[in-house]
């Protein structure tokens, strides 16, 4: 499958982008699956100590159309993006944005409820945040 | 002397921004162009034209929680900029913008004058 560049062009944003993920190192998505780049949607994953949030920017998408999947611990993303097609006597001078079907597959961590999911879809970003297992998240234990 | 002009200021202190993609397509009626700019509300969306450039630039807006750590990210900037220089057959007087789901949808219309017109061939 091809991928192309999200962001063309923009060489600078890139190597900021690759010195900051090294500085930072992968804590949610180590694995084979999780640092597939470039793809469609561009996703941004994050926590806090009751969910974990997974915002994928898929502009122009009809969220009814979107199949978003939980299935032993990875998150599957996948659906279709249609693009208005030019008129026969058009001339396409710039052709960036992605068009066609896409998967995005993002490995969860270890402690998440599979059956407490929420998801949003915004300004063409959509957002899915996973609870933490309950047995996961951390207590204030008091000292009798 | 040739007329030597200093190269234009770069305004450096603006803030880095993502490249949006785009798609560009012409007919005969205008320019239209299509932005991909997922995240960004309508009112954190700015179009300026300014002589004959065009720039596109707009927000990010997510409700992130407070306490949230970033594990992943593919989106390391919170706005988009992109600038593009209009010929001048077009015109920007006539900009049309519809933002929706994140993609952005200007028509650019050509001036009257230059409304493609089909040349009659007399016959003499």
């Amino acid at each position: 499958m091809m991928y192309r560049s999200l962001f063309p062009r923009d060489i600078l944003a890139e190597l900021d982008r690759l010195q900051r993920e090294m500085q930072q190192g992968f804590h949610l998505s180590p694995s084979i699956r999780g640092i597939a780049r470039g793809g469609f949607p561009a996703m941004n994953v994050g926590g806090t100590t009751q969910s974990v949030d997974i915002y994928a920017f898929a502009p122009g998408i009809d969220p009814a159309t979107l199949d978003v999947q939980i299935e032993k611990g990875v998150l599957t993303v996948a659906g279709e993006r249609k693009l208005d097609e030019a008129g026969e006597e058009a001339t396409l001078h710039i052709d960036e944005r992605f068009a066609g079907r896409f998967r995005r597959v993002v490995t969860l961590p270890d402690d998440i409820d599979p059956n407490a999911v929420g998801a949003s879809y915004r300004n063409g970003v959509l957002r899915i945040s996973i609870a933490r297992k309950l047995s996961a998240q951390p207590r204030r234990i008091t000292i009798e | 002397m040739s007329n030597y002009s200093p190269v234009k200021k770069e305004a450096a202190a603006e803030e880095r921004a993502l490249l949006p993609p785009v798609d560009v397509i012409e007919d005969s009626s205008g320019i239209t162009l299509y932005a991909d700019l997922a995240g960004v509300p309508k009112e954190k969306l700015h179009l300026q034209v300014e002589a004959d450039t065009l720039t596109i630039e707009g927000e990010i807006d997510l409700e992130v929680p407070a306490d949230m750590q970033v594990s992943h990210a593919e989106v390391g900037l919170p706005r988009y900029r992109r600038v593009f220089t209009l010929s001048k057959e077009l015109d920007p007087s006539r900009v049309g913008a519809e933002l929706k789901d994140g993609v952005l949808r200007l028509s650019i219309p050509k001036a009257e004058h230059a409304q493609p017109r089909k040349i009659e061939v007399k016959v003499l």
